[in-house]
């Protein structure tokens, strides 16, 4: 196996400025492909704006000026004439709070399908049934389907928004804190399923708790200011880190 | 505070008061059931059919193609599509189309009916009432668009819809109540409102066969019997005010209903 196949995600030089304030500085980070990525530092350090713009996301909301490139399978993705919905359909996105869309549960795992053109509605019957079984939830909502969403507990809209996620097949599941909003209970459920999930899927994770990040990480990158302090697989990260700041981080001199 | 609210309160009872006493004893099936024939005015037999079924007529299709045309702008003022200067530019627009009164609206309908050549009709009427609507509904519709949150719109966009999708089958589910409220308000005000059809739907005793047939409406209906000095007609006038009043109760109380359907599915 050649390098790039083992490399899902790669950036090169990635800045991230709004108006004259840079967010990111100088990214470069490579992601293994089917592996559990954690990118972790203290709160305001640009994590969220790392992740969403590995989606183009960043772009929708505000004045961004993004530069340098993200490889996502040895292409760039901030390559124009690129077809963007195409780009975030490789990457799902599990938010902070679960949001799932204002229809009823099995429209919103169906929804990406039936945007995608994914044709009969036996076959979209069938993989809803799949992506909910693998979320957790098949057993907890078969009976109420048609029922709203927003009727869910916020763990179940959770697990909801993972299954409606890997029901367009990406290759990519961005989670943005997905644990942070839910009780005990539910976040040990979400990481479960990304433990299990990962065997399928490179899973980034971002995250402020130190201890998620050693139960469920294999490859760690350690945001600090905007900049990548160290990177490396996790056992090597947290046993030997190499450089002050992240020793720091480790031992909870800094937060 | 408390005076001020005696007063509001104190109106809508004297109000509504004013219009059950008086448009009560007077109400009959007659008036549901037939037009005005010409003896009418002058306090003999027929209904006014014509202008219950006018006033429908014109302000359902107007609040319709206003819900359109309203739609299509609130969600084209979402950061995705335009620039916010853009979007405020617009608003103010909208905000000083709303203010305009609407007798100016049915003189400008008017001109453009000379310029194309019809005469007072339905049709003129409801694009009179869609351009008085407008303004309402789609400031409505743009405040509770606003109001959905960038999360929700992230998540559809990282299923890989485009913009037009998301802004159609996603965020205007979402923003369901606020434009049922904007739809209501401005079916409200069309329904109610007398200066924009004056000219451009005209009146008529007869139930229009098309709509290019000129048409009577509930407001312009009040207008006539009410400048009679008969006063047995006068009465009549206050019976139109109180059928009025109930068909907009009538309609909001139905899509109050009809709204628990969609409402269930918007996300907290």
């Amino acid at each position: 196996m050649n390098e790039t196949s083992e490399l899902q995600l790669e950036t090169k030089n990635l800045n991230v400025c709004y108006h004259n304030h840079c967010i990111l500085k100088d990214i470069n980070i490579q992601i293994p492909r089917k592996q559990l990525i954690a990118i972790i530092g203290p709160s305001g350090c640009g994590k969220t704006t790392l992740l969403k713009s590995f989606n183009r996301l960043l772009e929708i909301r505000d004045e961004v000026r993004i530069s340098g490139s993200i490889l996502v399978d040895g292409i760039n993705i901030y390559n124009s004439g690129l077809n963007i919905p195409d780009i975030r359909k490789k990457m799902g996105l599990l938010s902070q709070k679960p949001y799932p869309l204002p229809m009823s549960i099995y429209d919103n795992v169906a929804y990406g399908l039936r945007i995608h053109n994914r044709s009969s509605s036996e076959k979209i019957k069938k993989i809803v049934k799949h992506c909910l079984t693998e979320a957790g939830l098949w057993n907890e909502v078969k009976d109420r389907l048609h029922d709203p969403a927003s009727r869910l507990s916020v763990g179940q809209q959770q697990r909801l928004c993972l299954a409606r996620a890997i029901a367009v097949e990406p290759e990519v599941l961005l989670c943005d804190e997905p644990t942070s909003a839910l009780d005990p209970l539910a976040a040990q459920q979400i990481e479960k399923l990304l433990l299990k999930l990962k065997k399928e899927f490179t899973v980034v994770l971002v995250t402020h708790t130190l201890r998620q990040a050693k139960r469920l990480a294999d490859y760690v990158i350690f945001l600090y200011f905007g900049k990548v302090i160290e990177q490396g697989p996790a056992h090597k990260f947290f046993s030997n880190p190499q450089h002050p700041e992240t020793q720091a981080y480790i031992s909870g001199d800094i937060s | 505070m408390i005076s001020s609210l005696c007063v509001v309160i104190g109106s809508l009872v004297i109000i509504i008061f004013l219009v059950v006493y008086n448009g009560l004893p007077t109400l009959s099936i007659e008036m549901f059931t037939q037009t005005s024939t010409g003896g009418y005015y002058l306090g003999r037999g027929g209904g006014i059919l014509n202008a219950i079924l006018g006033s429908l007529l014109l302000a359902i299709p107007a609040t319709i193609f206003a819900y359109i045309l309203g739609l299509g702008i609130a969600l084209y003022l979402q950061r995705e599509f335009s620039h916010p200067g853009f979007a405020s530019l617009i608003r103010l627009i909208l905000d000083i189309l709303w203010g305009i009164p609407s007798i100016v609206y049915g003189i400008f309908c008017l001109m453009i009916m000379i310029i194309v050549g019809i005469g007072a009709s339905l049709l003129a009427g409801i694009l009179a009432l869609t351009l008085l609507e407008l303004p309402i509904i789609t400031r409505y519709m743009d405040e509770s668009i606003k109001m959905v949150h960038p999360e929700l719109k992230e998540g559809s966009y990282s299923l890989g819809s485009t913009k037009i999708e998301t802004a159609f089958k996603v965020v205007r589910k979402q923003a369901f109540p606020g434009i049922l409220a904007g739809m209501l308000l401005g079916l409200g005000r069309g329904i109610g409102d007398a200066a924009s059809i004056l000219f451009t739907a005209g009146f008529s005793d007869n139930i229009p066969g098309s709509i290019f047939d000129s048409t009577a409406a509930l407001p312009t209906m009040i207008f006539h019997l009410f400048s009679s000095p008969i006063p047995v007609v006068r009465q009549k006038a206050y019976a139109a005010a109180f059928i009025l009043f109930i068909i907009v109760l009538f309609i909001s109380i139905l899509s109050r209903l009809f709204s628990k359907r969609y409402m269930k599915y918007v996300i907290k």
